[in-house]
């Protein structure tokens, strides 16, 4: 079957890729345009670790078709570091070791960058159910949700 | 050395592996490609349990694009007879796991593997094998593998001269159980189930490999050891471990299940024979399928004390789920179950059960929750028929230091009571509780303790001086959660530089000398102790070289604050010497600076914790929720304490997932029901609250740095703890995990 061609945008970047019209997103991604930084941990939209945004919308990259692209801004974690400054999320997940293996930070990264957009002085719990849909086998959460709030904190306080 | 200085030791640092983990540049098992890589594919059972007459792949390999199909004739074979050991893993077992022998012993068994231009062919390649089943009849539960008329999976396999699903048994014992139990003026005796559970970790399986025209082999994978990875692959394909490099990639979580292969030596066969790269990725329904998980299991304790809470005698009979092949982590309920306490009378033993379940792994601290489960909570009820505080009595009865463990060892430090009274002292134990908040809403409080051996073992360091007078330290042992930042704590420490001088990475196999697995609690253990060595030859060389320059006694040359000093006044007078100049002379003054040391580690401490926990029951739709949770533990030094937290805070959250959510399900036909993350519900973000970790510090006295393994002790208390809450909540005990809601309301609708 002919591949489809689409043009998107990814992390600000004008881009096109031809893909099967059964290709997820994460798919496409992780293949050919070799952006592996967003992962694949269940493909069935449970673990969040795949977690990009389209047009400023959260989305599970697993579950999106790539040609659904067409048109649109996807970020991925490869455009959450602006040059070489890290994001203050970035930035406070090193300082607050919010992360062990690490696998699942990308989408945890994407997923507190949306919930901090929409709400940026979240209560402890609208954190918690803002990254329900990211799972973390590792940490336990505290330092995931402690790291998030502090972040959110500073970046009100530099908004100020 | 710098002993009294602590300023990099127990600091906060950043990881060195950090940036590149939340900028996504960090490269996990599946991010890897090579030139020319083909995909592999496994074709796995569909019965639970079947004799394989013949595997037909003539159609497949006709496929256009298909590369290599392999089958378990293509590995080296490993009779029934004949033990092989690898650690603690046997390979025959392993062989018949990674590709099946004469059965398919579970939903899910791989059969073959196929290597294809693409995973699409490749999964069209795996359509047209044809495998003549003979499908038999087949046993998941234990209860059903020990029946009398049970399906028996090995006919090898004998329990008491009978062909039987029971592979082995282990008995520890202590004293007289009968007299024991004799003394005592209370007993308490429960039965109690565990169901199995998965590891979880977030990233599955995967692999690429090469197997060069020269028959070199590299291989890029995500393990818990790469040299297991390397021993394993060697032993299955007959290739010798000189030639085969194994790369750790990142690891994206493990926590014991990685400390086996599944795709590895599969890979390098369809790489051997397709003469190409090869690249296989499990999907989150194989790893649910056919990894992991820990066993579930069947377990019986009765426990007896005197009036006074003093424990006379305790007895264990634990039947642990090893699933297809043998070796279910006995040691683990059957050792650890009752070593925290001094009970002249211990009769404590496991059965091996096999059943058509995915062959087991290790699951932090493996087995010991199981049996923590069911001793810990006998404990609570024995404390309350006695009207003592749980607490109290488990300080009355912790072993001394020089006590004679039951699993064979002698207590050396013994800090148990330690972490019970921290967890006594502590706010949270003392909170008052609402345990009737609101109308269909009770609460209650939990306690319980646990044990883990911790290990020492064989590691691999090198420190090496770069010639700009900086440090990189290369390890043996892949990082699961902040190995590297610990041991960059304790080399900039040692040498006396700034933290950011100093890089840690981890070597491949064919770079750094042999490190055990990343288990057992024992990497920043065993990995520290040799960084320390190593920095003390690296400082004795530098003192070397400033006396050299000197033109004095290397006796007389000190080493402080990464500068050679003159000892003493009587040594002469001369300008401090750093670690850069004595970097940038290395040359002229006898060459590179830097040095290896590998060593068996030993003098690993057992782990103790205690772990206090409230929780809330919605009585009506059997809802438990954990509203706060305390873990008090002895980790004996914490070189880098969020790391320490971290794991604290891990295994208590995954103990929560075990005790109130998590579990396997079958259909009849012995498939797994939810192998998904959906329907394998483990904890997220907003079931659970902040974990307060106390970290207690009493160093180890035989480790430089005093630590203690931390990893594996936090997931044993939970289960209990969290069950025990329930009961104060309740007034009703749950002897079966997981306490999810249709369980809880089941149990709440029994009449009793
Ligand atoms: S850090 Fe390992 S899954 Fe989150």
């Amino acid at each position: 079957m002919a591949k489809i061609h689409v043009s998107t945008t990814i992390n600000g970047e004008p881009l096109e890729y031809l893909c099967d019209a059964s290709a997820s997103m994460l798919d496409i991604l992780r293949g050919p345009l070799g952006l592996t930084g967003t992962k694949e941990g269940c493909g069935t939209g449970d673990c969040g670790a795949c977690s990009v945004t389209v047009d400023g919308r959260l989305m599970c990259s697993c579950l999106m078709l790539a040609v659904e692209a067409e048109g649109k801004q996807i970020g991925t974690i490869e455009g959450m570091a602006q040059g070489g400054e890290l994001h203050p999320l970035q930035q406070k997940f090193l300082e607050m070791a919010a992360l062990q293996c690490g696998i699942c930070t990308p989408g945890v990264l994407i997923s507190a960058r949306s919930l901090l957009e929409k709400n940026p002085d979240p209560t402890e719990e609208e954190v918690r159910f803002g990254l329900a849909g990211n799972l973390c086998r590792c940490t336990g959460y505290d330092k995931i949700v402690r790291a998030v709030m502090e972040t959110a904190a500073e970046m009100r306080e530099a908004a100020r | 050395m710098n002993e009294m200085s602590t300023k990099w030791i127990g600091a906060r640092t950043i990881r060195p592996d950090g940036a590149d983990k939340v900028t996504g540049r960090a490269q996990y098992s599946a991010d890897y490609n090579m030139p020319g890589m083909v995909w592999g594919k496994i074709l796995r059972s569909p019965h639970a349990h079947a004799a394989i007459r013949s595997i037909d792949t003539s159609k497949a390999e006709a496929l256009p694009g298909v590369k290599a199909v392999v089958t378990a004739k293509d590995m080296v074979s490993f009779p029934v007879d004949k033990a092989v050991a690898l650690g603690i893993q046997d390979m025959r077992w392993m062989a018949r796991n990674m590709l099946a022998h004469e059965k398919a012993l579970f939903h899910g068994h791989p059969i073959a593997a196929v290597a294809a231009i693409n995973e699409q062919v490749a999964a069209e390649a795996c359509k047209l094998i044809v495998v003549d089943y003979e499908v038999l009849p087949h046993a998941i539960e234990i209860e059903d593998a020990i029946k009398p008329d049970a399906p028996i999976l090995h006919d090898f396999m004998k329990h008491e001269g009978k062909p039987s699903n029971i592979a082995g048994t282990m008995v520890l014992k202590a004293g007289d159980i009968e007299n024991g139990f004799a003394e005592a003026d209370v007993v308490v005796e429960r039965t109690f189930t565990t169901r199995p559970v998965h590891q979880g970790y977030i990233e599955p399986h995967a692999c690429t490999v090469s197997y060069a025209a020269d028959g070199r082999v590299t291989i890029w994978s995500s393990s818990q050891g790469q040299f297991m990875v390397r021993a394993m692959t060697s032993l299955l394909t007959g290739i010798p471990q000189s030639n085969i490099r194994a790369i750790p990639a990142e690891i994206g979580g493990g926590f014991g299940a990685k400390t086996i292969v599944y795709l590895e030596p599969v890979a390098v066969l369809l790489s051997k024979k397709s003469g190409r790269p090869v690249k296989i990725v499990m999907s989150r329904d194989d790893v649910q399928r056919a990894t992991g998980p820990a066993p579930g299991s069947l377990m019986t304790v009765k426990i007896g004390a005197k009036k006074d809470g003093t424990l006379v005698a305790a007895k264990g009979d634990f039947y642990l789920q090893a699933g297809c092949l043998p070796g279910s982590p006995l040691r683990g309920p059957v050792g650890c179950s009752f070593a925290a306490y001094a009970i002249p009378n211990v009769l404590s033993t496991g059965y091996d059960v096999v059943s058509n379940r995915s062959k087991v792994a290790a699951y932090r601290a493996p087995g010991a929750p199981h049996g923590a489960f069911a001793a810990e909570t006998v404990l609570d009820e024995i404390a309350e028929k006695l009207g003592l505080d749980p607490l109290e009595m488990r300080i009355r009865n912790s072993v001394k230091p020089g006590d004679k463990a039951i699993y064979g060892a002698v207590f050396g430090d013994v800090t148990f009571t330690e972490t019970v009274d921290a967890i006594r002292k502590h706010p949270h134990y003392k909170a008052p509780l609402d345990k009737n908040p609101r109308p269909g809403v009770k609460r209650g409080r939990g306690v319980a303790s646990g044990f883990w051996y911790n290990a020492g073992g064989e590691s691999s360091v090198q420190v090496n001086i770069t010639e700009d007078g900086n440090v990189v330290v290369t390890t043996g042992h892949p990082d699961v959660g902040g190995s590297r930042a610990s041991i960059a704590n304790v080399v900039a420490e040692l040498i006396g530089i700034e933290h950011g001088r100093v890089n840690v990475i981890i070597g491949d196999t064919q770079t750094i000398g042999f490190s055990n697995l990343t288990g057992g609690s024992r990497v920043t253990f065993a990995s520290a102790m040799v960084a320390t060595a190593s920095c003390e030859k690296v400082i004795g060389q530098l003192k070397d070289r400033a006396a050299k320059i000197w033109k004095i006694d290397a006796d007389a040359v000190k080493w402080e604050d990464g500068m050679a000093l003159p000892a003493g006044d009587n040594a002469g007078k001369f300008p401090p010497l750093s670690l850069k100049e004595l970097a940038a002379k290395a040359n002229e003054m006898g060459g590179p600076i830097g040095t290896q040391v590998q060593l068996n580690t030993t003098g690993a401490d057992p782990g103790f914790a205690t772990h206090c926990v409230d929780v809330e029951v919605d009585v009506d739709l059997g809802i438990i929720r954990v509203l706060r949770y305390t873990a008090a533990q002895d980790v004996g030094r914490a070189l880098h304490p969020s790391y320490v937290e971290g794991q604290i805070q891990g295994g208590v959250v995954q103990g929560i997932g075990w005790a109130l959510s998590e579990e396997y399900l079958y259909d009849k036909n012995g498939k797994v029901d939810n192998a998904t993350f959906l329907d394998y519900r483990m904890p997220v973000c907003s079931d659970v609250p902040m974990i307060e970790a106390l970290v207690i510090e009493i160093p180890n006295s035989k480790h430089p740095q005093g630590v203690r393994g931390v990893g594996e002790a936090p997931i044993v208390p939970p289960l209990a703890a969290i069950a025990n809450a329930v009961y104060d909540a309740l007034g009703k005990r749950f002897f079966a995990l997981p306490m999810s809601p249709p369980k809880v309301t089941e149990r709440l609708d029994a009449a009793d």
